[in-house]
């Protein structure tokens, strides 16, 4: 059993939702990645995911493209993205980190090595945003012999016959994209979110992650009342950018962000 | 490799993969549009009501079928292989761009799309864009670099006023590339009501086979031309590559003409050994960007590097996936010309012939000059005249320190 899928378990077990943040590597500084790593799971994540920054960040919104930027301007690389990781795995061994980010980065590598090195850096999981499945077949072996989890992405335009055909393809959890737009956009509309889910439930067995819009408690009680769990990213990484230039000042407003959150969807669970 | 017309045939694959490359990278939200749009030009593709709108489209709106002039006087001045032009320049809008934009903007109309996006470098695609959508009563929003914004003012103030909305990108390096990635982004939150033109033959599958389809009007009248005018077919053919669309729209119809030469000519910008260039076929490797695998330029961790070329359209780093396959296979010859030597032809094209090229096309007429030098005399090289200039008079007039 993968690590995401432990922690997945247990909190089903426990008739819990799994609380998800995203943050960029790199973002604002190479050197407080990791700190920030374990101040979210001090403030109650049960999965990290964590950005591989992109020069073309397509699928995202403005904040995400900024903090790609920021990222970039330090020179963050895959490389050092595995050596973060591979520093959180020192005093974390428990929480899951999947790593997410554009093909590019990982073809450069070359797949096989990238492969090799997530896994020996502690990576779980891994979320390429511009590889379907059906582009996968060369990298998907490799994560599979590895125990690497390729999470990927269903959207509201997903068809049933591809939402079956991706979760085929999906180890640990599959992401549901909760409306048509980039990362920061849109109001996420909880209704439609709540069908849309229940439908992914009906066909696939594994535990489905909303993210997209989902900015404080009240949105993600609502949609962690209908999913698996909630991925938070954008609202985080503004905090990031609001805050960068104090490092103490940041991690207690990435806390305070994430704290009510896991409180309401710890709420669910009475 | 000799290429017969099965191989052609066979080509982009179901995947739309034309050997390693090309394919369908993008984000899950868009993959649906992507098959819907696979499927329905598949069967417009061979509807006749669809072909006879495109054809008559072309030839009494473009202007088609453009000529193929005879450069008497360059070729004299070159001293070598006879040079020919096809004068695409002579479009309605001033470049090769029209003929896709007609296509795609059909395509929209028979999908019922009321809302149209694009992306520009040069501007001659978002003009050819604002154009079809003046004339189909569609909304448009062309999305430009902000760099590109500042250097061809005056194509951004001819979509306006043909009542597109430019959207002025501000986002990584502010060029073509950016605007690319916002049109997809912008796409993305349309995906219901939006048809988005793409203006090259890069970008996810179906696009590289519907710009290549919609383009190749370009060597099927030059084949034509060149047996009935020059009797017999071109020994070389030569194009500037940027996205890859005019090069492509010439070379495909030929590809199977083991006689015939092709030379992509992509833009050198300062020199291929300063970095400072957009010649991901001269000098990049294979990576994945805009949907599609491709060659591409790139650092040692996968960033995509910035570019430069004195020409808008050129200033891409990465290329169509058809021609990283035509490369790789040896099919085509893939080289570069550096700015001032596009300049140079600029130059020379417009005193010789009274004819002023786009900087883009300047890029093909400079090479084909150095190529038909070292040729003989009854060989006959055909050059892709991809627009015409006159968007380009305010660069170099700046660079002739003149004020205009
Ligand atoms: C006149 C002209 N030629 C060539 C190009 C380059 O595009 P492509 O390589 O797709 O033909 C452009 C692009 O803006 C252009 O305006």
């Amino acid at each position: 059993m993968s690590r995401i899928e432990g922690v997945l378990k247990a909190l089903k077990g426990q008739g819990r939702k799994a609380l998800i943040p995203y943050i960029t590597a790199g973002d604002p500084h190479p050197d407080l990645t990791v700190d920030l790593m374990h101040t979210l799971v001090d403030a109650g994540a049960d999965i990290i995911e964590l950005g591989v920054p992109f020069s073309d960040p397509m699928a995202d919104g403005p904040v995400i493209q900024l903090a790609c930027e920021r990222a970039l301007k330090h020179g963050t690389s895959l490389r050092q993205v595995l050596a973060m990781v591979k520093t959180f795995r020192e005093k974390d061994d428990a929480t899951p980190v999947v790593l997410m980010g554009y093909l590019n980065p990982m073809e450069a590598m070359g797949q096989e090595k990238f492969a090799d090195a997530a896994v020996d850096a502690g990576v779980d999981g891994i979320l390429t945003v511009d590889l379907p499945p059906e582009e996968a077949d060369e990298v998907a072996p490799l994560f599979t012999a590895r125990n690497l989890d390729a999470i990927f992405l269903l959207a509201p335009t997903t068809t049933d016959d591809r939402i079956r055909a991706i979760s085929e393809h999906s180890s640990g959890y599959v992401y549901y994209v909760s409306f048509k737009g980039v990362t920061g956009a849109g109001k996420i509309d909880v209704d439609e979110v709540a069908s849309k889910v229940a439908h992914i439930h009906e066909l696939t067995a594994l535990p489905v992650g909303v993210g997209f819009g989902i900015r404080d408690a009240a949105t993600a009680a609502a949609v962690g009342r209908v999913s698996d769990g909630v991925i938070v990213g954008s609202v985080l990484v503004d905090t990031i950018a609001r805050n960068q230039a104090d490092p103490e000042q940041l991690k207690r407003a990435l806390s305070d962000l994430l704290h009510p959150m896991r409180e309401a969807l710890d709420s669910l669970a009475s | 490799m000799k290429l017969t017309e099965e191989m052609l045939k066979a080509l982009p694959d179901a995947r739309g993969h034309f050997g390693a490359y090309g394919g369908r990278f993008v984000s899950e939200t868009l993959f649906d549009s992507l098959l819907t749009l696979e499927r329905e030009y598949k069967r417009l593709k061979d509807d006749p009501e669809f072909q006879a709108e495109f054809d008559k489209d072309l030839a009494h709106y473009v202007g088609r079928p453009s000529p193929l002039y005879f450069a008497e006087r360059l070729t004299r001045e070159t001293g070598g292989a006879q040079i020919w032009l096809k004068r695409e320049d002579l479009n309605h809008t001033g470049a090769h761009k029209v003929n896709n934009t007609i296509g795609q903007a059909l395509l929209a109309s028979f999908l019922g799309k009321k809302r149209v996006i694009a992306e520009t470098g040069a501007g001659q695609h978002g003009v050819a864009t604002a154009t079809v959508c003046a004339r189909l009563g569609l909304e448009c929003h062309v999305f430009m670099g902000a760099e590109d914004v500042k250097r061809q003012s005056l194509n951004v103030y001819r979509m306006k006023l043909l009542g597109a909305e430019v959207h002025s990108v501000q986002s990584g390096t502010r060029t073509l590339k950016d605007a690319m990635n916002d049109a997809m982004r912008d796409w993305v939150a349309n995906v219901d009501d939006t048809f988005y033109i793409i203006g090259t033959v890069a970008g996810p599958h179906p696009y590289p086979l519907l710009v290549r389809d919609f383009q190749s009007v370009i060597g099927r009248e030059t084949r034509e031309q060149c047996l009935a005018q020059a009797g017999k077919l071109p020994d070389a053919l030569v194009a500037c590559v940027g996205g890859g669309s005019n090069a492509i729209g010439m070379f495909y119809p030929f590809l199977t003409d083991e006689s015939v030469e092709m030379y992509g000519v992509e833009a050198g910008g300062l020199g291929i050994d300063t970095g400072k260039h957009a010649a991901p076929l001269s000098a990049g490797r294979p990576g994945v960007l805009h949907g599609n695998r491709t060659y591409l330029m790139e650092d040692e961790n996968g960033q995509i590097a910035a570019t430069h070329s004195v020409s808008a359209g050129l200033d891409y780093p990465g290329v169509g996936p058809e021609h990283s396959w035509l490369k790789d296979i040896g099919r085509a010859h893939y080289v570069s010309v550096t700015d001032d030597e596009a300049l140079d032809g600029f130059r020379k094209l417009t005193r010789v012939e009274g004819i002023m090229p786009a900087l883009e096309t300047a890029h093909a007429v400079a090479y084909a000059i150095k190529l038909a030098a070292t040729m003989d005399k009854d060989k006959v090289v055909v050059i892709n005249i991809s627009g015409r200039g006159d968007k380009d008079i305010h660069t170099i007039a700046q660079l002739d320190g003149i004020e205009v």
